[in-house]
């Protein structure tokens, strides 16, 4: 998107709480007008940049410019921002005239007093109380709850609060409206009424909305631009059309709509290998590169046997209203596909895929990579925050341990190990997860998990903040405490630095 | 079958009257034999006033039961403002600040008075402090500034935690947003803190005893005086009754009050239908 008219800058924010970054180099810019959103799972740092704009949080370092002046340090009360909270905040002892007046009291209007002497100055005055009446009811009109001004909040349903509670915000007439989640607490039907509406008060007052929210639909159906944020970054800043079309990876099109993963190999020029056939694609990757290729399910054809590019069988039939959703199995991969046209269960058929729909990017990951392990003094190998009994012999060829502990190579040298720096490589098909806990070398949490056709990749985290990237076949839930088992035999050392120095 | 169904029902609140009963029985007999000029409990000498009389007259009764009240309502008020404050703060505050502080106000409440009693009376001996209405006030504050925490604390997590924020957000400032804001969510809690820290110090008798100047009586301090050597004075049936009289009336208006709230609530919510 291009910038026009900055109302807001978000310059390399980051926020750090004890040892774990909750936001992590957070770069963005808004526009005046623009109605944005942050996208993401729950604990992908959304929340906490939109309080960091609305002065709740200090960030860890980083700026916040608003019209180019750094609000970094200012209190909540001192931005011209107003904040519509998740479960509305509103107060329970005033009624709703009085909490949407509430912000009224504070705010100062300048006024031109001409001197005697005909100097004029400018003075500050509150608003009168017809001033406040009629923001107040204009307010109330916006959010259409004209005759409610004196009920108590608590005899309101979780509509007519959210209402209120935007009225609220609005009377303010903040540059810009930032809103945390707010239709969450709704059921359904109500959540998308509120949706078309609150892009209808957008539209109409023309203040900058920025809105969180974990429901990629909302996101869809709302924004001008969507932030995608996963595990404390930004994962892809683009219009609606562009974020469900050109998904920048893989974590990306799983999160945003229905979407077919696999990981492909490309050999040869815009020709990619997954589900056992070779496609034609429009995107450009090096040959023999390892790609993860995205399909969406209404972009798969199903097409009588023998006229498409792969034979395929229906194992799955759901109907879902204005089209039907198929499961076809091509080999061992699952293929997703949305038609209105019906076909029947345990028939084969063929697939095809036009090459513009077929999206193609960088893996995010290859191998599970320590660029931080070492060796210690009983030779057993240090990262990840666990010690690894591996075969440090597979640094040097031919080389050995002798029996005092010391590594000794062909040409007769002898190297005293401790604290020598190596890399160590775990393949993701080598680690194994388990629920139980005493199973593994290591615990930690799943925190990401995406489908690629045959198997999942998910990402374990540990209690030290390293992730370990797995392929697994079996189904794991977010957040599920697993043990991470690595076989010892499985973990390849390469030297990091010059073996040289250790030599005794 | 439904004839048992009936002696249970008639078991169960025989049993509630009983209890009942025990409780307000002495209580009772106590007012009764208030309106009787008979020196000794349980002899009924016609109705009179005369107790009543008497218990005006009486100086240093009369001065205990002021001294009562002040040191009831002082450290009332102070361990109001202070329970306030500290619950305020530590629900704020960071959790691994939280436990501790949690940790450490259970401690009065569960802790026998004689120990607070002692381990104060020797700190100030330590400290080489005169005992004075001032070390008085100290002992009554630890005794009753948890109470007024554990009453507010509750009110603090039934509050929507946003609605500071919110008000900031609107512009207000920490101190407006204190007061005009989260004060009135938790006041209930303050309110029945403060009755409870007023009753505590009212009828505390080991603090009062080890911590208070030694003309500066009580009224427990006072009889617990006279009845070393003396029986005790009649007149404190009297203001036995009038304590308990002043108590009635105070928890029959709180009653009616949150009934009044109770049923103005149900019919806004009735209209709402």
């Amino acid at each position: 998107m291009a910038k026009k008219d900055v109302i807001l800058e978000l310059i390399n924010v980051n926020k750090k709480y004890e040892d774990s970054y909750a936001v992590e180099n957070f770069n963005l810019y808004v526009n005046k007008g623009e109605f944005i959103t942050f996208l993401g799972p729950s604990g992908c740092g959304k929340t906490t940049t939109l309080r960091m704009i609305a002065g709740f949080e200090k960030p860890t370092s980083g700026q916040i410019l608003l019209n180019g002046k750094d609000i970094g340090s200012l209190p909540p009360y001192k931005r011209p921002l107003n904040t519509v909270f998740q479960r509305y905040a509103l107060f329970p002892h005033l009624d709703v005239y009085d909490n949407i007046a509430f912000g009224l009291k504070f705010k100062k209007v300048a006024y031109e007093v001409t001197k005697k002497d005909g100097t004029k100055v400018t003075k500050y005055r509150k608003f009168t109380r017809e001033e406040v009446d009629a923001k107040v009811t204009k307010a109330l009109k916006i959010v259409d709850l004209e005759a409610f001004e004196s009920r108590d909040v608590s005899t309101l349903s979780g509509g007519q609060q959210q209402r209120v509670a935007i009225a609220r915000a609005i009377v303010n007439e903040p540059e810009i409206l930032l809103l945390d989640e707010p239709l969450g607490a709704l059921d359904l039907k109500m959540r998308k009424e509120m949706q078309l509406e609150l892009k209808e008060m957008h539209r109409k007052l023309g203040i900058t909305f920025i809105y969180v929210t974990h429901d990629q639909e909302e996101a869809l159906t709302m924004s001008d631009m969507i932030v995608v944020m996963e595990d404390g970054q930004i994962q892809q800043i683009g219009t609606p059309l562009d974020i469900y079309n050109e998904p920048k990876n893989a974590f990306v099109a799983d999160f945003i709509g229905e979407s077919n993963i696999y990981v492909g190999t490309m050999i040869g020029n815009k020709k990619v290998r997954f589900l056992g056939t070779t496609w034609e694609c429009i995107d450009d990757f090096p040959v023999n590169q390892k790609v993860d290729v995205v399909v969406r399910p209404e972009d798969v054809i199903i097409k009588p046997l023998g006229e498409g590019a792969v034979k395929a069988k229906i194992v799955n039939k759901i109907f879902k209203g204005i089209h039907y959703q198929f499961t076809a199995m091509v080999g061992n991969n699952e293929v997703l596909i949305q038609t209105t046209a019906d076909h029947e269960v345990n028939t084969e058929v063929s697939l095809s895929i036009e090459p513009d729909l077929i999206q193609i990017m960088n893996r995010a990951y290859d191998a599970n990579i320590y660029q931080d392990a070492y060796i210690n003094k009983n030779n057993k190998v240090v990262f990840a925050g666990a010690t690894w009994d591996c075969d440090i012999t597979q640094l040097v060829n031919g080389s050995s341990v002798d029996e005092k502990g010391y590594f000794s190579t062909p040409d007769g040298k002898k190297y005293d190990l401790t604290d020598l720096d190596v890399i160590a490589t775990i393949d993701m098909k080598d680690i194994e997860i388990s629920d139980d806990l005493e199973d593994g070398n290591i615990t930690g949490q799943i925190i990401q998990m995406v489908w690629k056709g045959d198997h999942y990749q998910v990402i374990v985290r540990t209690e030290e903040e390293e992730d370990f990237v797995v392929d697994t076949e079996w189904t794991w839930n977010e957040l599920d405490t697993v043990s991470v088992k690595i076989p010892e035999s499985k973990i390849k050392l390469t030297l990091k630095e010059d073996i040289s120095k250790y030599e005794i | 079958m439904v004839r048992w169904e009936r002696f249970k029902k008639i078991l169960a609140k025989t049993y509630i009257y009983l209890v009942l009963l025990l409780m307000y029985a002495p209580i009772l007999v106590l007012v009764v034999y208030s309106f009787t000029d008979s020196d000794q409990l349980g002899i009924w000498n016609g109705f009179s006033f005369k107790l009543y009389v008497d218990l005006f007259k009486n100086e240093s009764l009369m001065d205990a039961f002021g001294n009562t009240l002040l040191i009831a309502v002082v450290s009332g008020i102070v361990s109001t403002i202070l329970g306030t404050l500290g619950a305020i703060g530590v629900f704020y505050s960071e959790k691994r600040f939280r436990q501790p502080v949690e940790t450490m106000t259970q401690l009065p409440v569960v802790n026998a008075e004689i120990v607070m009693a002692l381990s104060l009376a020797i700190l100030f001996k330590v400290l080489n402090t005169r005992y004075s209405f001032l070390t008085l006030l100290v002992g009554h504050l630890v005794l009753t500034v948890a109470f007024v925490y554990l009453n507010v604390k509750p009110k603090l997590m039934q509050m929507d935690p946003f609605i500071y924020e919110a008000a900031l957000d609107l512009g207000a400032s920490p101190r407006y947003a204190l007061f005009k804001v989260v004060l009135p969510e938790i006041l209930p809690g303050i309110f029945s803190g403060f009755l409870i820290s007023l009753t505590l110090s009212l009828d505390d008798f080991v603090i009062t005893q080890y911590l208070k100047e030694p003309s500066f009586e009580t009224v427990s301090t006072y009889i617990q005086k006279i009845v070393a050597k003396h029986p005790i004075p009649p007149e404190v049936r009297a203001l036995s009754t009038i304590l308990f009289a002043i108590v009635l009336v105070f928890v029959l208006a709180i009653t009616f009050y949150n009934n009044n709230k109770a049923i103005k609530l149900l019919k806004a919510r009735r209209g709402r239908r």
